[in-house]
């Protein structure tokens, strides 16, 4: 088991690597010049700011600066927010994103699981048509037409009542958390449903669940020991990319509710080529999915006898 | 197949049961976590809380920016959110009222000759500890803001003053800058040259001061957070939670607080989408914002307050004058500017309220003499004729020595403004003169980049004033001016941009301007395009919010809130 982690653990970090390079590499390939503004600025100006950024030196040494920097957890100054330390700017957004991520992976958990052994347990009848309809809507409709149309229905929901029933935007309580999260985590929710759903259908018909009848157990104890805890597996297995991919992919959601999350910034440095930010969110987002992944295959092991971590 | 389990009705039955009871679980779990999450949101976020737009018990208004002010360092700010925050929690020696016109500032009154200026600051005037603010901090401020160690992109600002350019060169050390404090009042500035619009320039947020003691205990920190900033202006900033919201109060050392009629400004949400905030404003939660193409109709069927003003900025087509470039040619320019109808563009294009067609480099509002320029000056008169346009391609295929115009590359921005409009010239020089004309679409560092390495045939651009005086758009064409992407030299422009720069008597100044005018239309240098306009919906409770081409903008330091009506 320690044995395991350890090796996991050694792999991970030279993924970390892997990323923190090709992220590198491809961010100076890109066209354009990230100290570029719209006045010119005179060539005595330009050297001083390539020397700030260390841009004067050649590519080579600027990757291994980068590198004894990253092994030491600095990631240097944004380029655009000129007294912000890139450390600074994931401190202080990533809690948020990493909130509404929490949660949104909990709705997208529960819910899941909740509908999937819902439409299971009435396949091919009314619940499971009408949840399987409102599950593809969830995968195939893109979370921006999903936010605006909640943040519309917000509105007018407010208008009408005459009271501000939930906040249209912005931090700060729960009731600003409930609709973002919920919309952040409704195409995984459907995601979890479908999976859970056929791996319900698996189950029922297995060897093990028929036994149990056949023993005369009790179809509450039945559905929850034997079924239900077997099909979950599956979601379990997909839920530490979830929460990576939620927690990082939430950029349309805090731009329309106006949440002052992470992911913002891992978008909008991309566009103003302020390379310190893009490295620093990306290795970091980059660490996070790669230990959440490995997070899962230990749970994994605990919560299923059958595999063993060797 | 063997028989499935779910269809026997008793199982479904006590099954379902259960799942009721594991949702009612899940939902009274939702709400424990809920309850403690929001005792950490507490912690790690800000309070966008549930205040309205108009708060009269608390005089205070909401609004939402479109981004967090990334620079609020005075010396090195470069855009316009940080201008926006800036103009009203800083105060220049020279300030503009709400009719944009000029009033003392610091200064309580000035001097401005030929080659020095002398500034006499109030003794009232005071930092938000309370410390006065002294001719030293102007000082400190303006050699921080020339120092090369510096790098500020606005460092040109400080060519004005004698040796500033040698000192923001590095060739001379920084007490060589033409600025010194005779006494604690008393700000004596000796000038590279003369210059007329001396006194609107010191209004230019480059010019705040800074002080010098205060700069030092932020150990580089300075202007990071809302503690790390100094203010002498008409508010401050009690609290900035990054990329969420912005606090400013009433700042009660300020030299003339009675003036200030808001209590706070609350900056509740920060977010580029436009159409969230037209949400929030239409929830009642922000006191006004901007409008984009696809809010007007909405906002006219809720017969909302519409105003609409031009943003100073004008947008143009640039041509590249390098001669390995198929635009050197004089004939194909002036083919093109008699198929480009501006008018056509902002009418049946573009669209939006507040846009002006472009006919000069110079926009409507800069000032002349005593009224505005364009009034007094005129704009040359506009020729549209496809016939003599096709007689100069002719023309211009003898000069290029060849058969046909090689294909000709647009470059543009990535907005879909820019889009629309690169497609309708595509069109109209397909049609009108059968040009080929290739858009090369880049975000906008890209094109910035390639505008820099001269790297296009034509450049769709955009340039706003610094200050209030012709010359900030009239010597963007000068041949030594970095910012001439199309390397257009012109000894009799350059001369005039040199009357315009010295001479201390405006009928002079603009009849240059007024000559500059003439020869870009006769040179085909540009192809005006509009004069950007913004439409934008106010609560109909605040008033006095303030728009400006020069300046922070909106600016609430004159806003108030009038009782309700009904």
């Amino acid at each position: 088991m320690w044995r395991y982690t350890a090796k996991r653990l050694f792999q991970g970090i030279v993924t970390v690597w892997f990323i923190a390079t090709a992220t590198f590499i491809a961010m100076h390939l890109v066209p354009g010049d990230p100290l570029a503004s719209d006045k010119a600025v005179s060539p005595e100006i330009r050297a001083n700011l390539e020397a700030k950024y260390g841009l004067d030196k050649s590519g080579i040494e600027q990757y291994f600066i980068y590198l004894g920097n990253l092994a030491q957890g600095d990631f240097g100054i944004s380029f655009v927010q000129k007294n912000r330390l890139v450390n600074d700017i994931i401190r202080e957004h990533f809690p948020v994103s990493a909130t509404l991520g929490l949660l949104a992976v909990v709705f997208a958990g529960l819910g899941g699981v909740l509908w999937g052994a819902l439409t299971a347990l009435y396949r091919n009848r009314l619940p499971d048509v009408i949840i399987m309809f409102l599950v593809i809507l969830g995968i195939s409709v893109p979370s921006f037409v999903v936010a605006a149309i909640s943040q519309l229905g917000l509105v007018n929901l407010n208008t009408l009542l005459g009271v501000t029933l939930l906040p249209v935007g912005g931090w700060g309580s729960v009731a600003h958390m409930l609709v973002p999260s919920l919309v952040l985590g409704l195409s995984t929710m459907a995601y979890l449903t479908r999976l859970m759903r056929s791996s319900m259908l698996e189950i029922v018909n297995s060897d093990f669940v028929r036994t149990a009848k056949a023993k005369g157990l009790p179809p509450t104890r039945i559905f929850t020991k034997h079924q239900l805890r077997n099909a979950v597996l599956p979601v379990i297995t997909v839920l530490g990319p979830a929460i990576a991919a939620i927690t990082t992919g939430g950029f349309v959601v805090e731009l329309v509710f106006a949440i002052p999350g992470l992911g913002r910034y891992f978008v909008q440095a991309v566009q103003q080529l302020d390379y310190t930010v893009i490295m620093g969110t990306t290795v970091f987002y980059g660490a996070f999915l790669v230990f959440m992944v490995i997070a899962v295959d230990i749970i994994y092991g605990l919560v299923d006898p059958r595999v063993r971590l060797n | 197949m063997p028989e499935v389990a779910t269809d026997e009705p008793g199982f479904a039955k006590s099954a379902g049961k259960q799942l009721l009871t594991f949702a009612a679980i899940a939902v009274l779990g939702l709400g424990a976590l809920m309850f403690v999450l929001d005792a950490l949101a507490s912690l790690v976020g800000s309070d966008s809380g549930s205040s309205s737009a108009i708060e009269p018990e608390l005089n205070m208004v909401t609004i939402a920016f479109e981004d967090e002010p990334p620079q609020l360092d005075s010396t090195q700010r470069a855009d316009q959110i940080s201008g926006r925050v800036l103009g009203h929690v800083m105060e220049g020696l020279l300030a503009y009222d709400e009719h944009s016109q000029l009033i003392p500032g610091v200064a309580e009154r000035w001097e401005i000759d030929a080659l020095d200026a002398t500034f006499w600051l109030r003794k009232d005037a005071r930092w938000s500890d309370g410390e006065p603010v002294t001719a030293h901090d102007f000082v400190f401020a303006w050699r921080k803001a020339a120092d090369p160690a510096e790098a500020s992109e606005y460092a040109f600002m400080m060519h004005y003053l004698k040796n500033g350019e040698a000192v923001s060169n590095g060739d001379m050390p920084l007490d060589a800058l033409g600025v010194q404090a005779l006494d604690d009042h008393t700000l004596k500035v000796e000038l590279a040259r003369p210059t007329a619009f001396f006194d609107k320039l010191v209004a230019f947020q480059t010019f705040y001061p800074i002080r010098e003691d205060f700069f030092r205990s932020t150990n580089g920190r300075y202007s990071a957070d809302a503690h790390e900033l100094l203010y002498n202006g008409r508010f401050k900033i009690t609290s900035w939670v990054h990329g969420a919201s912005m606090m400013m109060v009433k700042n009660e050392h300020y030299w003339n607080r009675d003036a200030v009629k808001l209590d706070a400004i609350k900056v509740g949400y920060i977010t580029q989408d436009t159409h969230a905030r037209f949400n929030f404003f239409k929830d009642g939660k922000i006191a006004y914002t901007g409008l984009g193409a696809e809010q007007l109709s909405s906002a006219m069927e809720n017969n909302f307050h519409i105003r609409r003003f031009q943003d100073g900025s004008l947008f143009y087509l640039e041509f590249n004058h390098q001669p390995h470039r198929v635009t050197r040619s004089w004939h194909l320019r002036r083919a093109m500017q008699l198929v480009t109808d501006s008018g056509e563009l902002v009418n049946r294009v573009i669209k939006l309220p507040g846009y002006l067609a472009g006919k000069s480099l110079f926009p409507v509002y800069l000032p002349g003499v005593k009224e505005t320029f364009r009034r007094e000056y005129g704009e040359p008169l506009q020729e549209l004729d496809r016939v003599r346009a096709l007689e100069h391609l002719e023309l211009a295929k003898k000069e290029l020595g060849v058969k046909e115009i090689p294909t000709i590359t647009m470059l543009i921005g990535d907005t879909p403004i820019s889009k629309t409009q690169a497609e309708y010239f595509q069109a109209v020089y397909k049609e009108t003169l059968g040009l080929d004309v290739k858009i090369d679409a880049q975000i906008f560092k890209q094109r910035l980049e390639k505008m820099t390495n001269k790297d296009f045939d034509i450049v769709m651009a955009g340039w706003g004033p610094d200050y209030n005086d012709p010359l900030t758009f009239g010597d963007l064409f000068a041949s030594w001016n970095r910012n001439n992407h199309g390397d257009w030299k012109n000894d009799e422009y350059d001369a005039l941009v040199d009357i315009a720069q010295n001479s201390m008597d405006q009928t002079e100044r603009m009849e240059a301007f007024a000559r500059m005018q003439q020869i870009l239309y006769d040179e085909v240098v540009l192809l005006p395009h509009y004069e950007r306009g913004q439409s934008y919906v106010t609560h109909p409770q605040l008033k006095g919010l303030v728009r400006r081409v020069v300046g922070a903008d909106p600016d609430l330091r004159y806003a108030r809130i009038e009782a309700d009506a009904s």
